[in-house]
This record gives C-alpha cells, sequence and structure tokens, in this order.
C-alpha cells in the first residue's frame, strides 16, 4: 500500500474541461466557469515545444489533471517501462492534481493500437489489473484514479460485473475511480444494462473525478441501438439525467467535460461546462 | 470460450479474419460486427494521426489514395509506442517501397520533410549562444571549433524540389515547383518550425557540422563544391534563428 501521507494538490468539486491547444487564449482571456483542466498524458510526453510551455503556463493557473490513453492497464504482457517513466518523468514535474487511466488494453506484443480494448472480467484480469495498477501507483508515488470503459461487446467468460470487478481493484490497490457517466450510458444501452441500477451498485466513495462526453447512435446488425463513445458533440439528454442520479448520491465531485472530435469553438465547450456547474449547484456539498 | 489479447490483436488489424469466438451482443447473441466498432477505432484514429502528420502527402495524392495507403501502412507498421504525435517516423520509407505510388518519385522525400518538421516542433528546448559569441573567437581558434546546433534543428537534403512541393500542397497559390534538388534546413527560432531552402555549399557545411566537423573543415568541404559558399551569410542566419546552443572550442 501507498504511503498516503504525502500531500498533493487535488481537483476541486467544479467544473473542468478537456484541454485542447486551439482553446489556449481562450482559456488564459476568461475561463468561467472552468476551474481545473485535463491533459492526455501522452500528448506532453514529447521532448520540448510548445506542448510544453503551454502546459507549463496554464499549470501555474488551473489544477491539471493528467489523464492517460496508453498505459495498457489491462494488457495480458508486462507494462512498458519506457512509457511508465515517461509517466512518471511527466508527473514528478507538472505535480497535476490527479492521474487517471482506464480500465482497458491498448498494446500487444509491443504494439500500440490506439484504442481503449476492452477485457473480460475474471480473477485472472482481476489479479493482472490490480498487480499494474499496483505497478503504477508505485512508480508514479501516488493514488491513481481507475475509469469504467465504454463496451460494444461482452465477453462470455466473464465472471464479476464491471462494478463488483473495480470494487474489487480500489479494495485490492487502494486506487480511487473516475465515474464516466457517458460509458456508463453508452455500455449500459449496448449491453442491455439498466445505467440506473450501474450507478447505484458503484463504489461511489471512491469516486475522484466524474467524466461526461457527447456519444453517437448507431445499429448493430438485429437492429439493436450500439452507442458509440465518440466525445465529438455534446452531452446527451439521458446522460445528465443519469449525472443527476449520480450526484445525489455522491455530492458534488469534480465534473470533466471531454470533447475530442470535431472540436468547437471555446464558448460552445463553456456552455457544456456552464451545465455541468449548474448540475453541481443543485446537490448539497 | 476465452478470448487471448493475440486473438484480439489479429482480428483487429485483419479483417479477413473472423470475430473471435466468445464475444456477445450482451443478450446472448455472437458479437458480430460489433467487433467492427474496436477494428473502425484503431484504422481510423491512425489514419487520421497520419493524415494530420503529412498534410502535403495528403494533399498531393488525395483522401482516397492516403486511406488506402495508410491502411496498408497502420498494418504493416503498427505505432510501437502510446505516442501517437510522433507515429510515422517509418511512413517515408514505406511509401519509397511502396508499389502503386512509385510512379510519384518525390514523395517519399516529401513525407521526411514533414516527418522532420514534426521531430523539429517536438524538440528539447535549448538556449542559444548570444550572437557575439562567434564574433568575439579569434580567426585560428574560430576554425577548430565545433558548433553544436538546436535540438530542433533538422535538415533534409534531396534530389527533388521538395520544399517547393511541399509549400504547394499546402498552399496551391505558391510558385509551381521547378525541376531541382532541395536542401531543406529546418529551425525552430521560437515554437514554429520554419523550413528554408540552402544552397549546395551551405547545405554541405550544415551536413559536416552536424557530422562533428570543425568549423574549419566544414567550410573547406563546402568551399571545395561551391566557391561562392557564403559563410557570413549562414552564421548569421543560424545564430538569427537560435540555432547555435554552443561552440566548443579547442583548448
Amino acid at each position: 500500500m501507498l504511503d498516503s501521507s504525502i500531500p498533493f494538490p487535488t481537483l476541486p468539486p467544479a467544473p473542468g474541461v478537456g484541454y485542447k491547444p486551439q482553446h489556449f487564449q481562450d482559456i488564459l482571456g476568461d475561463a468561467r466557469p472552468v476551474e481545473w483542466l485535463e491533459v492526455h498524458a501522452e500528448n506532453y510526453m514529447g521532448e520540448g515545444g510548445r506542448p510544453l510551455a503551454q502546459l507549463r503556463h496554464l499549470a501555474e493557473r488551473f489544477a491539471i489533471s493528467v489523464h492517460g490513453v496508453g498505459l495498457s492497464i489491462g494488457g495480458e504482457g508486462r507494462l512498458d517501462p519506457d512509457h511508465l517513466a515517461r509517466l512518471k518523468h511527466l508527473c514528478g514535474w507538472l505535480n497535476p492534481a490527479s492521474f487517471s487511466e482506464h480500465l482497458a488494453w491498448s498494446t500487444h506484443d509491443s504494439h500500440f493500437l490506439n484504442d481503449l480494448l476492452p477485457l473480460p472480467y475474471t480473477s485472472e484480469t482481476l489479479q493482472r489489473v490490480a498487480d499494474h495498477i499496483d505497478e503504477v501507483q508505485e512508480s508514479i508515488g501516488r493514488r491513481m484514479l481507475l475509469e469504467n470503459p465504454s463496451s460494444y461487446l461482452a465477453f462470455e467468460e466473464s465472471t464479476y460485473s464491471e462494478t463488483d470487478f473495480l470494487s474489487e481493484v480500489t479494495r485490492r490497490t487502494g486506487c480511487g475511480l473516475l465515474l464516466d457517466v457517458n460509458n456508463v450510458f453508452v455500455s449500459c444501452t449496448n449491453l442491455e444494462l439498466d445505467p440506473r441500477a450501474y450507478i447505484d451498485a458503484f463504489p461511489i466513495d471512491k469516486v475522484g473525478e466524474i467524466h461526461l462526453g457527447g456519444h453517437d447512435e448507431d445499429e448493430d446488425d438485429h437492429g439493436a441501438p450500439l452507442l458509440i463513445d465518440s466525445h465529438g458533440r455534446e452531452v446527451a439528454d439521458p446522460v445528465w439525467s443519469l449525472l443527476d442520479h449520480l450526484l445525489e448520491r455522491s455530492g458534488p465531485r469534480p465534473l470533466l467535460i471531454e470533447w475530442d472530435a470535431n472540436i468547437p469553438p471555446w464558448s460552445e465547450l463553456a456552455a457544456e461546462a456552464a451545465r455541468a456547474a449548474k448540475a453541481l449547484e443543485r446537490v448539497p456539498a | 470460450m476465452s478470448v487471448s489479447q493475440t486473438q484480439f490483436h489479429d482480428a483487429l488489424l485483419d479483417s479477413s479474419t473472423s470475430v473471435p469466438i466468445g464475444l456477445s451482443d450482451g443478450r446472448g447473441q455472437p458479437a458480430g460486427a460489433r467487433f467492427s466498432v474496436y477494428r473502425n477505432n484503431v484504422a481510423v484514429s491512425l489514419t487520421e494521426a497520419l493524415e494530420v502528420s503529412f498534410p502535403a502527402i495528403l494533399s498531393l495524392i488525395g483522401h482516397e489514395n492516403f486511406k488506402k495507403t495508410a491502411g496498408l501502412f497502420l498494418r504493416q507498421h503498427p505505432p510501437k509506442n502510446p505516442m501517437i504525435m510522433v507515429y510515422g517516423d517509418e511512413f517515408p520509407s514505406f511509401l519509397e517501397d511502396f508499389e502503386p505510388l512509385q510512379h510519384i518519385a518525390y514523395l517519399p522525400d516529401v513525407a521526411r520533410l514533414e516527418q522532420a518538421l514534426r521531430e523539429s516542433y517536438h524538440a528539447a528546448d535549448a538556449d542559444a549562444v548570444a550572437p557575439n559569441e562567434l564574433a568575439i573567437l579569434p580567426q585560428e581558434a574560430l576554425a577548430a571549433s565545433k558548433l553544436i546546433l538546436a535540438p530542433s534543428l533538422r535538415l533534409v537534403r534531396s534530389r527533388w524540389p521538395i520544399h517547393a512541393i511541399w509549400s504547394y500542397a499546402l498552399d496551391r497559390s505558391s510558385a509551381k515547383p521547378k525541376n531541382q534538388g532541395q536542401d531543406v534546413l529546418i529551425t525552430r527560432p521560437a515554437y514554429d518550425p520554419e523550413g528554408r531552402v540552402l544552397p549546395p555549399g551551405a547545405s554541405l557545411f550544415v551536413a559536416n557540422i552536424l557530422e562533428g566537423k570543425t568549423l574549419g573543415d566544414a567550410y573547406e568541404k563546402a568551399m571545395h563544391d561551391a566557391p561562392e559558399f557564403d559563410l557570413t551569410g549562414l552564421l548569421t542566419m543560424l545564430l538569427d534563428t537560435s540555432s547555435i546552443i554552443e561552440i566548443q572550442t579547442q583548448d
């Protein structure tokens, strides 16, 4: 277990957004109601240049959350030591308010596939994920958050529900959780599960951050709804309702809007953040 | 039935491979086309990464051809690490051996130029020497010294007019390329890499400096091949673009 006595900065229970370089000037001008920013770890693992200069500048004014998309925590192989070293370096100089990653895999046989791929929920995969999280937390010297995935299919071999699996991972490793409400809605629609029951079963006291993002609507071979976690539009209404349901249980938490494709002008992103601020205001602290 | 990540990986990259057995739609039916969501995510996201990295190649061969070419490339050369912003270092040599595009002989070198621009963008920051540091050295000490150039500096030499082709590809109002080789020096005075064409002597000089030759040796080689070589002009440009980060004098 980690030494939790070391103080780190923390994320405020307020709206944040995923940072996009095209919004740099807008954010420096007037970021309201956004109070913190999230960056993808891998985009800031270069040697220098504008990306790192911008991040250093933003970190002077905002709490920063580092969100990894490439560690492959659910991978069958061992974690890439070079990538772990790059992450340790980034967390070392930036001292972010949070580090989070996904319950997914993306690397196999030293091929990085640039997608968050699913894994079955069994005792073997549970042990593997827990070992990898131990290794990450050991390496960066702090507790991390693990995010629930968007699923388009299920593994017949799974013996745990996703919420039980995540609960057990936090129990074994001491890690926190990042609850992506859009992912809950996408997965539950795709796999015919009840999203509210999912939220109710989630280990809510472990949630250090909430994500919201947009999805696309499609259909599978049989005409069943198939939602795609695209992050390319505004958050859908049923996802906002699900957020209200979550916040009733959890109270205010750091709440992030993700918009990674078809990136809108800052005003549109700030409007989504304002809607998030309203949702947070409605619940007692 | 358990599904290994090897099976999953192989089926992702090869759509002629059938979807692994043991994946379902959550309603008791095989996953079927749902697996394509992952196939699509991998191919589309990596193709988009290459489009961002090689905009001139995209413009030169068009979207459809680029998509087909990238689709083959990403299956033969998937990224080796998660730093997608530098993915594609093998793309220029892939284009060289790629039969359907071999009739466009300059493509690989234009891709090398784009790759070099991107490497420059992400290269380490370094403080440049003050402009007078060269001027104060006595001539003999200057000839024996070595110049250490900025980590963001790149030299791309080609028998094709790559700078003109690259400019024209990104802005069709640029001058039409003439049939003459171009050597391009990339510098990064602040955060934006700049490409400029070097005359043959200057290019040879910079190439020798990058190999670690002394200023005197590099000058001799440049003058031998190109007697019109303007050393002062080149050094002034290197200083103006913050490209010299250290002058190592022989003690």
